[in-house]
């Protein structure tokens, strides 16, 4: 639709007064808006203010991508939703709000898993991608299907108390593409190293205010106001208070688009993640059942808790306490002659702890406690704080 | 001496210190200096061939130093370093 096509009612035009009347931006720039197309991707806690300032900002169509429900452990950061939507799939929950926050928007929604089936046919019909998801997988198959269709891609990630933001592969004026993030990170960390925010936890302020610099390099793309990230990567530490700006440039070696470019097609994500080859190196498991069948029978056995100590603070099932990072230097604290049970939040992080066990010091005797204490508490002891 | 900023993740390793003072040189040295003084940041920072990870980024100033001379890019004793993994975080 051309710039010209696009009209404003009498209401809508009293609500984007005060961007009217910027002289920089003015009514141009709110029809570019207007006839433009965003697809969130992840309605979380980047997402949330991400879609609210779009919303509020008068964007015409905003695709949402998320296959999740509204958990209470979110509304510490995800500000769409409200105590109301707990158990609602997220994209139905976000289009209620942002539908009370500007019915002139048109949303779309997708209550899917990105994958490599759907991503292409999905980003296609949108004119900017932000991309707000929470694991490496979908962030590289973001970052690709975005190159793949020529699509700006706004990206912002979080951890703990820092955030990342940038813009990948924006073509300026001249027609000179920018980086992606194949050029900043050629390859993910291995599965594990990098812990997640449901691991790592993450300051619920933290994504609103990164999410907010996504949601405003979103309208500079857009619009053309101003001059976007792109070719620049930004780092804010909140607990310094401390802001960089770092310059990044594309790569010959990127194999998307690199000088001899092998990725034509997307691929297989996980596996490009190592996370299928975590899956090739099973450890015995034991189910919280089981578990609880051993403890009423009174078995002889060892129970060893690999979080870190504020977890084990919230709660714990009276394990003996070794984060992970310690585990090998604990080693002689480890039973091997009975059967040992290692548990963690969800099994993730006990899994690694048997395997560098196993590996370094040849344990057989230790079982990976199925869903972690998370399980233990529904099945078990419901009665337990879960976190 | 120049400074080098360690990011969130990684401070565990370095007993919670987010600035670090290091000697002039070469990035290289820097990063070997680093990782005698914390061994446990090692593997966090180099693969099993000594090369800095793919997924960590060093910049010198405002520059990745892969676009400098990579690890023999000269650390000056006004140098700040930044350490910057990947993250994925986003919910």
């Amino acid at each position: 639709m051309s710039l010209q096509d696009i009209n404003f009612t009498k209401e809508e035009l009293a609500r984007y007064d005060r961007h009217i009347i910027i002289p920089e931006f003015g009514l141009e720039s709110q029809k570019k808006l207007k006839a433009a197309k965003v697809l969130v991707i992840g309605s979380g806690g980047l997402g949330s203010p991400v879609l609210l300032y779009l919303a509020a900002a008068g964007v015409g169509t905003i695709g949402i991508v998320d296959f999740d429900v509204v958990d209470d452990s979110n509304l510490q950061r995800q500000v769409l939703f409200g105590i109301n939507e707990i158990g609602k799939p997220k994209v139905e929950a976000a289009k209620r709000r942002l539908e009370s926050l500007n019915p002139h928007v048109k949303l779309n929604l997708y209550n899917v898993h990105l994958n490599s089936q759907n991503a292409l046919d999905i980003i296609k019909d949108y004119d900017v991608v932000a991309d707000g998801t929470d694991n490496f997988p979908t962030r590289y198959l973001v970052n690709d299907a975005s190159v793949l269709l020529n699509k700006p891609n706004v990206y912002a990630s979080i951890f703990q108390f820092e955030g990342q933001v940038s813009v990948f592969n924006y073509i300026n004026e001249k027609g000179e593409r920018g980086p992606n993030y194949r050029d900043l990170y050629p390859t993910p960390p291995p599965p594990g190293l990098v812990p997640s925010c449901a691991e790592g936890g993450v300051l619920g302020v933290l994504p609103g205010i990164i999410g907010s610099l996504q949601a405003l390099e979103v309208i500079k793309v857009i619009t053309g106001v101003g001059e976007t990230l792109s070719g620049r990567f930004f780092i804010f530490d909140a607990l310094n208070f401390e802001t960089r700006t770092f310059n990044i440039k594309p790569r010959e070696d990127n194999p998307i688009n690199g000088k001899n470019p092998t990725i034509k097609e997307l691929i297989d994500y996980e596996q490009f993640c190592g996370m299928r080859a975590v899956e090739e190196k099973p450890v015995k498991e034991i189910t919280v059942k089981e578990l609880y069948q051993w403890q009423v029978e009174g078995k002889k056995f060892q129970l060893i808790d690999v979080r870190e100590p504020h977890e084990y603070e919230i709660v714990n099932i009276g394990a003996e306490l070794i984060p992970l990072a310690t585990v090998l230097n604990n080693a002689d604290r480890i039973d091997k002659d009975i059967d040992v049970v290692v548990h963690c939040k969800g099994g993730v992080r006990s899994a690694k702890a048997i395997r560098e066990l196993e590996e370094k010091f040849g344990y057989k005797n230790l079982y990976n406690l199925k869903g972690g204490i998370l399980a233990y508490i529904d099945q078990v002891q419901p009665e337990l704080t879960k976190y | 001496m120049a400074t080098i900023i360690i990011p969130t993740p990684l401070r565990k390793f370095t007993n919670n210190t987010a600035k670090l003072e290091v000697k002039a040189g070469n990035i290289g040295d820097t990063i070997h200096q680093l990782t005698t003084n914390f061994p446990d940041l090692k593997k966090h920072l180099l693969d099993d061939k000594g090369q800095v990870r793919s997924f960590v980024n060093i910049f010198i100033g405002n520059d990745d130093i892969r676009n400098l001379q990579q690890e023999k890019t000269i650390v000056k004793e006004d140098t700040v370093i930044s350490i910057i993994p990947a993250i994925a975080g986003g919910i």
